[in-house]
């Protein structure tokens, strides 16, 4: 897919008589500036993301809401849906940890895969998408992002109860 | 809120460690935390750069144009303020179309061309616009057709059938993106009658 894109446009646009290599060039250095530009941001989330996990403050969070929601929402995913809009690789790590411990065909399984495939880390792209115009008013959008994590989650364990049967 | 957010954990992180008498935990996390980011940063220059050269080439090839063309009436709806010739659309329409497929690579440097174009268009500099958060209500929602790292890791951990789930996550993610796209427009109706409200 990717290749066959990549080969494809440049191909494209060399039949329409597109300088190609000076083209790719000048548009290749915007995304220098804009990695350079994000990293103020990314240090700072991804400090008090750290924080928050070593410190065991995540383990106990999860342990009060597990009390709440056992029954309706399998309690071996739960921290996954709390760290997978702040941090990706986070909740990919969790993901991993789940196919390895319950087995990559069992119920629990595939739905930490539904979720991590069907939801974005939305802190970071607040974070990223925001910082890199210098807009610091962010409005409602976290509210937003967080909201349809949620009901992405939910979603995610209905799909797959509908795809797979009842979990078990 | 953000803001918010970021003292929240750093606060309960600082706690949590106190309490369990293991302070130097957090020295540990930030100095880790900060290298990280870096990290994440840096790793991003490779994937930046080459996709933005490679769309600048589209660009310039006419193939956004195409593309917009396709997808115009539903983005239209969806950003009623971007007028429709602004290159800033081209750029919602690709950061989307590379969504859809699941070329988060992609999608994350056009996404970020689109918030450039919308910043120009955006009258104050430093409080998101309408469109800004819708773009980022659809892709906090990820709209994803095919999760090609998850299958990977599937095929990684034993799974007979790693593509099982694709089935599912178009369910879920057709339910999550819907859910993104009505609280945009519900906050943004709140904020505009609280507003009206002030003004009384």
């Amino acid at each position: 897919m990717l290749p066959t894109f990549f080969v494809g446009t440049v191909l494209w646009a060399a039949l329409r008589r597109v300088p190609v290599y000076e083209t790719f060039v000048t548009g290749a250095k915007d995304g220098f500036e804009t990695a350079v530009r994000i990293i103020p941001h990314l240090v700072g989330m991804m400090v008090a993301i750290r924080v928050f996990r070593d410190s065991g403050a995540l383990e106990w969070i999860t342990g009060l809401v597990a009390q709440w929601i056992s029954g309706i929402f399998p309690a071996e995913v739960l921290p996954m849906v709390l760290l997978r809009p702040i941090s990706g690789t986070g909740s990919l790590t969790y993901m991993i940890d789940v196919l390895r411990t319950h087995g990559g065909d069992s119920w629990v399984g595939r739905l930490a895969s539904t979720i991590q495939g069907s939801t974005d880390t939305t802190l970071y792209v607040i974070t990223v998408y925001f910082g890199s115009v210098g807009i610091r008013k962010v409005r409602y959008a976290l509210k937003v992002g967080l909201l349809s994590d949620l009901v992405s989650a939910a979603a995610s364990a209905v799909a797959v109860w509908l795809v797979f049967g009842p979990p078990g | 809120m953000v803001s918010a957010l970021w003292l929240g954990l750093l606060i309960s992180g600082f706690v949590a460690a106190a309490f369990q008498g293991k302070i130097d935990i957090v020295t540990q996390s930030m100095l880790k935390g900060a290298e990280e980011g870096v990290a994440v940063a840096l790793g991003l220059i490779s994937i930046l750069v080459l996709w933005l050269g490679v769309m600048r080439v589209a660009e310039e090839a006419g193939l956004i144009a195409a593309l917009a063309r396709l997808l115009r009436p539903l983005a239209g709806w969806l950003f009623p303020s971007v007028p429709a010739d602004h290159p800033a659309m081209g750029s919602i329409l690709s950061n989307m179309s590379a969504n859809i497929l699941g070329l988060g690579n992609a999608a994350t440097p056009l996404g970020l061309k689109a918030m450039r174009q919308l910043q120009e268009l955006n009258p104050d500099k430093e409080q998101a616009s309408d469109a800004m958060c819708t773009l980022l209500a659809l892709n906090t929602a990820s709209l994803t057709l095919l999760p090609t790292t998850v299958i990977a890791l599937r095929m990684q951990y034993g799974a007979t059938s790693p593509t099982d789930i694709v089935a599912p996550t178009i369910l879920a993610t057709a339910v999550g993106t819907a859910a993104a796209i009505f609280l945009d427009r519900y906050y943004r109706r709140r904020e505009a009658r609280g507003r009206r409200g002030a003004k009384k």
